[in-house]
């Protein structure tokens, strides 16, 4: 019964998509471990991240979704007691060589997170930091403005741009976080559970945006939400305590998954 | 059924002894409170009751405008502007080392030190907070100052120099202390949503995590401010006992605390108009750390960036 009503709402988002081999991976995870202290919390993952895809990571809670979307930009650097065995690589770069800048990484694979995190700045300064600091020379209210735009967010905000960030609703906030990721002009969007502290009708937002910025980015988005992760991503992929069950089209992962695991998680009979 | 249920009724009735051992305690722990308050304010009362006093024989104008602090001596003059001249010199000195220095330390502690170090650097810090005052105003005069005279050879013996950088090692801990906390309090999704950005630590720290948590860094420096303001037995000991207008740091000065210190621990008469000075410097002493720490309760509460 949930498998047919999950079915519905998958075939609106992967109608017209090509198989996992029809693009080159962007990001690829090989034979990748994490783990905190002794206690391994991602086990020898491997997965290829389609270009201008959405590919969801979905699974329960503490299996290692999170930790491995950080992986991919090196955000677990600040989790000081994290260790990494096994490479990522990022068009065929390993992320984690001894020359490789995090910073520099950092600029092509944005990120979005759990709670929406404006910096105590106005708004405009919010989307205009992050070129900034980063050598940006250009016109900053133009840069502004189209960030705003691909948020969709531009006509909510553009009557007080000098206002701050602070003053916006949670939905909003989160809008102009996707914003300022944007307006890095990234390779990579990673979100870490961007709605989770949302309400419906921003979730509902924040998924049409997610539709109409996947021609232009490719975005990986963890999420503990299946229906979620069926209505917006192009593939999945399903962990479970930290290793990889299965990864495919979102389609193939939630109709006709092929292990069992997979097929319990997305019935939702566990997790 | 009905003489079960009556048997095994709850009793919710309040204890008569529960009752009186709590209203006794409630009692004395008022009372506690209310010791601390009423000593409080008899100090204020008597100072400002003397310094009227005080101000019987002086007017007002005389001892706020006056640029001649001679109380003691002939022809008696009643200016306090030197004294005043005097502290705000040695909070400048003791600003311009602590401030940059505290605020140095407390980005290296909360975002640099790994968790080693800063359980090693945060105690010796605050063991620097624990040297009692006296020891710095001999570690001014015996060190500090043969030190300045080799730099700049016209440095008296005590001089404001000497005092204030005293003065600054002595707050700096304080500054360094209060500034990690208000950097640590900033939420860590900032910090991270700022790296994410491809921002680099120094940036991080310099653009988003100093503005956010610029209350409590400001009132820290405020709150030090008015330590330095109060701070009696270094400067007594090492800035020298001269009443002298003058922004010169290598001359000998004395601050609104080195006055008291020296008429209470000299042979002034009581009661002579010279003994009730010490009130009046007193009471403006008292006002002046009060308007810092108010302005300090005001940043902390009017700029504070809130957070869920």
């Amino acid at each position: 019964m949930v498998t047919v009503k999950v079915t519905e709402t998958t075939s609106a988002a992967a109608v017209t998509q090509p198989s996992p081999s029809a693009s080159p991976p962007i990001l690829a995870a090989q034979d990748l471990t994490i783990r905190y202290g002794e206690k391994p919390a991602v086990v020898s993952v491997n997965v290829a991240i389609p270009e201008n895809r959405i590919t969801a990571i979905i699974g329960p809670s503490g299996c290692g979704k999170s930790t491995l979307l950080r992986a991919f930009n090196r955000m677990n650097d600040y989790i000081p007691e994290a260790r990494i065995d096994g490479g990522v690589t990022y068009r065929g770069r390993d992320l984690y060589a001894e020359n490789v800048d995090p910073v520099e990484v950092r600029r092509r694979i944005g990120m979005v997170f759990q709670k929406p995190n404006p910096f105590p700045k106005s708004i405009a300064k919010n989307i205009s930091w992050g070129p900034a600091i980063n050598g940006f020379r250009g016109d900053e209210r133009l840069l502004v403005e189209e960030a705003l735009k691909k948020a969709v967010l531009w006509d909510e905000v553009k009557d007080r741009l000098n206002e701050s960030a602070n003053a916006l609703s949670g939905g909003q906030q989160q809008r102009l976080c996707i914003a300022r990721a944007l307006a890095m002009e990234p390779d990579v969007i990673l979100m870490d559970e961007p709605c989770s502290a949302l309400d419906p009708v921003s979730t509902a937002r924040i998924e049409d945006l997610m539709y109409e910025l996947k021609h232009l980015y490719t975005i990986v988005i963890v999420t503990h939400n299946m229906q979620q992760a069926a209505r917006v991503s192009d593939f999945t992929a399903f962990l479970d305590a930290g290793r990889l069950v299965e990864f495919g089209e979102t389609e193939q992962v939630f109709t006709t998954p092929k292990d069992k695991r997979t097929e319990d998680y997305v019935a939702g009979r566990f997790g | 059924m009905a003489s079960a249920a009556g048997s095994l009724a709850i009793d919710l009735d309040a204890k008569r002894g529960v009752r009186l051992r709590e209203g006794a305690v409630v009692a004395s722990l008022f009372t506690c409170a209310l010791i601390s308050i009423l000593t409080s304010a008899g100090i204020v009362i008597v100072l400002f009751w003397e310094a009227a006093g005080f101000f019987k024989s002086v007017s007002l104008w005389e001892f706020l405008f006056g640029t001649r602090w001679t109380p003691l001596l002939e022809p008696r003059s009643y200016g306090v502007l030197p004294l005043v001249c005097g502290t705000l010199l040695v909070v400048a000195g003791a600003c311009v080392i602590a401030i940059p220095t505290g605020l140095a330390c407390a980005i290296y502690m909360s975002q640099y030190a790994s968790d080693r170090t800063r359980r090693i650097v945060k105690p010796v810090l605050e063991v620097l907070a624990g040297i009692p005052t006296v020891v710095y105003g001999y570690f001014a005069l015996t060190y500090v100052t043969p030190l300045l005279q080799q730099v700049y050879p016209d440095t008296l013996v005590y001089n404001a120099a000497s005092a204030g950088i005293v003065v600054g090692i002595m707050i700096l801990p304080m500054i360094a202390s209060f500034c990690d906390d208000a950097l640590r309090a900033v939420p860590e999704s900032l910090r991270l949503g700022a790296l994410a950005l491809g921002a680099t630590r120094f940036e991080v720290t310099v653009q988003v995590l100093i503005p956010a948590a610029l209350s409590g860094i400001i009132a820290s420096f405020v709150l030090a401010i008015s330590r330095c303001i109060g701070e009696t037995m270094a400067v007594a000991v090492a800035a020298g006992g001269t009443p002298n207008l003058t922004l010169n740091p290598a001359e000998s000065i004395q601050t609104m605390t080195g006055y008291i210190v020296q008429v209470s621990m000299g042979d002034t008469p009581h009661g002579t108009l010279g003994y009730y000075t010490i009130f009046a410097v007193g009471a403006l002493l008292f006002l002046m750390t009060l308007g810092t720490n108010l302005i300090a309760d005001r940043v902390l509460h009017r700029f504070r960036e809130t957070y869920e």
